[in-house]
């Protein structure tokens, strides 16, 4: 029989630029050290996961973003998640916290509760957490320029329900470097905002062992247009600045790496973003052991929430959402996630209803519970094309990780724009495919159909008494706290802040105490640090 | 007859940080020949318009994921109108529901671009509105 003329089959090339081959095998991973690249799960470097069984013995946690109007509504949506069975929160603020403004500030106006729950004072915080025991549940509080007030408050909330330190778990999301490239919650200049991070981090080595000061976010960086190559390379450049700042201030690395977490992105090809988890941690582990000089297993360990994948969400169709998530839910528990957390199929049109909540939580609690998924340890490890295609997304991370340095560092590439611009630029990019249709999307470039009733989603009512009653419940604070006590805090806070380069903490946390507000506390560093500049030039 | 070229301001109100519907849409005006100016993040109507009136624009297009699009294009129509560029061309787009399209149509909005709108639409609607 003779062979058919071949056609030739059509190049497939990943957004890392990897282009896939139509098949894999022995040759493509004989490069490939087993036993130093590969190993062993719970092992350096850590490949596999970072625990040796893995889910069988640490089921990822489930944490749906959460959190809109008054504290007191927030409160109601938390418990209805632990209800369902969700085991960690993860808090929206609304922007004016996260920008540091008071709800009665006039730039708030449109703002208070719309995307999050206002919190102004620490009587918030206690009203959002109330009947929520902190010793049992951790809790990730999604907010950067203000986040060492956040981290203050919630030890405060901890605190009076009795939680000794030692027992206080949770995330502060508190990455500034990416505020300023994706997502945006930027006030202070650069420079004492990387103050301020490195504050919380020598805070919690010394008063929190269990907390996780920082968070460092590729995701955002990833959903303004950063391939998975470049998300990793950036979020890595942006966890070493901190962490050599933190080393500046005489902490040793084991004090404080194994506390540093990642949030990172999935939407887009499955495999890449797999590779991309595995290749992440082989690199970070050794990032941590030979340029942080990290001496303890458990200090080089890439701990993260893998999930989100807004970005690859549609707002045609919405309900195909849910299964992209679902998806997008198998690559992270393929990838060895610590944490999952999902975007709702209805997130590109309001606040996600319960309902909506709900079903990514089912998503989640499917997937680990019924499908056997979670049954063994990283069952990809070993796979021609996941090992392969795992060594060589390693081998790009480490050459953008050196063009960010040759660029003159990652500081540097953001206080400019180049970092900015480049991701803008892919961004544009990829939004050009799509409608070329050359990056299929179903339900938008593919089988598209213009039925209107496709797009019905149930929108989120935004209460409009909610701005007036937050502010009164602000006025009725500030009447009852001694005026004083408020007075000599932030002046200390600012005195600190202006002449020294003490750690802030004890003092914000002294201010937290008197229920200082929000606004009150952000004001004294803006005037102190003056505003960042943002760089347009793109 | 001179012809200038069509001048677009694309800002950000508000206190939102999600920027990369704004700078897609400024990719993509440029690319179709209009000389566009971006804001930046966190600006308040007022100073939206001071920059409109500065930079001399045909059209000021607002990009707004927040759900605040409604009582902000009130606000921003309203400043543009006290500040005598009243006739310039609104537009808004962004997280805007179907529903809300009529209330910024009467807040003076001259055209909604709700997320995914092609660009094509942006451009002809603009070349159309300003008759080039």
């Amino acid at each position: 029989m003779s062979e058919k003329v071949r056609k030739p089959v059509p190049p497939r090339v990943l957004e890392s630029g990897i282009e896939v081959k139509v098949c894999y095998g022995p040759d493509d991973v004989s490069g490939i050290d087993k036993e130093r690249e590969i190993g062993r799960p719970g092992e350096f470097p850590f490949t596999r996961g970072i625990h040796p069984a893995m889910y069988r013995s640490r089921p990822f946690t489930m944490r749906q973003y959460a959190g809109f109007g008054a504290p007191h509504e927030t409160n109601r949506r938390f418990k209805y998640l632990i209800e369902h069975g969700q085991n960690a929160l993860n808090v929206a603020f609304d922007l004016p916290t996260q920008n540091g403004l008071d709800s009665d500030d006039p730039r708030a106006a449109y703002e208070v509760g719309r995307v999050g729950m206002a919190i102004d004072t620490l009587a918030d915080m206690e009203t959002a957490f109330d009947g929520i025991d902190l010793s049992k549940i951790s809790v990730s509080l999604t907010i950067n320029p203000v986040a060492s007030i956040m981290i203050g408050m919630y030890k405060v909330v901890a605190e009076k329900q009795g939680v000794p330190n030692d027992r206080i778990a949770g995330t502060a999301q508190n990455d500034i470097l990416k505020e300023y490239v994706g997502r945006g919650t930027w006030i202070y200049a650069m420079e004492p905002s990387l103050r301020l991070i490195t504050d919380t981090i020598e805070f919690c080595a010394k008063e929190l062992p269990r907390y996780f000061p920082v968070s460092v976010c590729g995701y955002h960086i990833r959903e303004s247009g950063a391939t998975p190559v470049q998300e990793m390379a950036y979020a890595f450049c942006i966890a070493k600045e901190y962490a050599q700042r933190a080393m500046a201030r005489g902490l040793k690395p084991d004090s404080f790496l194994g506390r540093m977490s990642f949030n990172l992105d999935i939407y887009g090809n499955f495999f890449e973003q797999i590779a991309k988890f595995r290749a992440g941690r082989r690199l970070w582990a050794r990032i941590c052991r030979d340029d942080l000089g990290a001496k303890e297993p458990e200090s080089m360990m890439l701990r993260g929430i893998f999930g989100g994948g807004g970005g690859g969400l549609t707002i045609e169709e919405p309900e195909n959402n849910i299964v992209r998530t679902a998806y997008h839910a198998l690559v992270s528990a393929l990838s060895g996630t610590q944490t999952m957390a999902l975007c709702c199929y209805d997130e590109a049109y309001t606040i996600p209803s319960e309902r909506s909540s709900l079903i990514s939580l089912r998503t989640m609690q499917i997937l680990q519970e019924e499908v056997g998924v979670c049954d063994t340890v990283d069952p990809l490890g070993g796979s021609y094309y996941v090992e392969a295609l795992t060594s060589e997304i390693e081998k790009r991370i480490v050459d953008e990780m050196a063009r960010v340095d040759k660029m003159g560092g990652i500081v540097r590439c953001i206080e400019n724009g180049t970092i900015q611009k480049i991701v803008s630029r892919q961004a544009y990019e990829e939004e050009r495919k799509i409608r070329s249709g050359e990056l299929p999307k179903v339900g938008v470039n593919r089988y598209r159909t213009e039925d209107k009733t496709a797009r019905e989603v149930q929108l989120h009512e935004m209460d409009p008494k909610a701005r007036d009653e937050q502010i009164a419940r602000l006025a009725a604070v500030k009447t009852r706290r001694d005026a004083g006590e408020v007075r000599r805090c932030l002046t200390k806070l600012r005195d600190k802040a202006a002449n020294t380069q003490e750690n802030l903490m004890p003092h914000l946390m002294d201010s937290i105490r008197a229920y200082c507000t929000v606004g009150e506390m952000s004001n004294v560093f803006r005037e102190v640090f003056g505003e960042f500049k943002e760089p347009i030039d793109f | 007859m001179t012809t200038k070229a069509v001048r677009i301001l694309v800002a950000k109100p508000g206190l939102d940080g999600h920027d990369r519907g704004a700078k897609t849409v400024v990719h993509a005006l440029r690319d179709a020949g209009f000389e566009v100016i971006y804001t930046g993040l966190h600006k308040t109507p007022d100073e939206i318009v001071r920059i409109a009136l500065e930079e001399d624009v045909d059209a000021v297009g607002l990009s707004v994921m927040t759900g605040a699009h409604v009582p902000l294009s009130v606000e921003t129509r309203r400043k543009m109108r006290e500040a005598g560029i009243g006739d310039k061309l609104l537009l808004v787009g962004g997280v805007i529901p179907e529903r809300d399209v009529p209330a910024l149509a009467a807040a003076g909005v001259d055209g909604v671009f709700p997320v995914a709108s092609p660009y094509e639409t942006i451009v002809a609607f603009i070349k159309e509105k300003l008759h080039v």
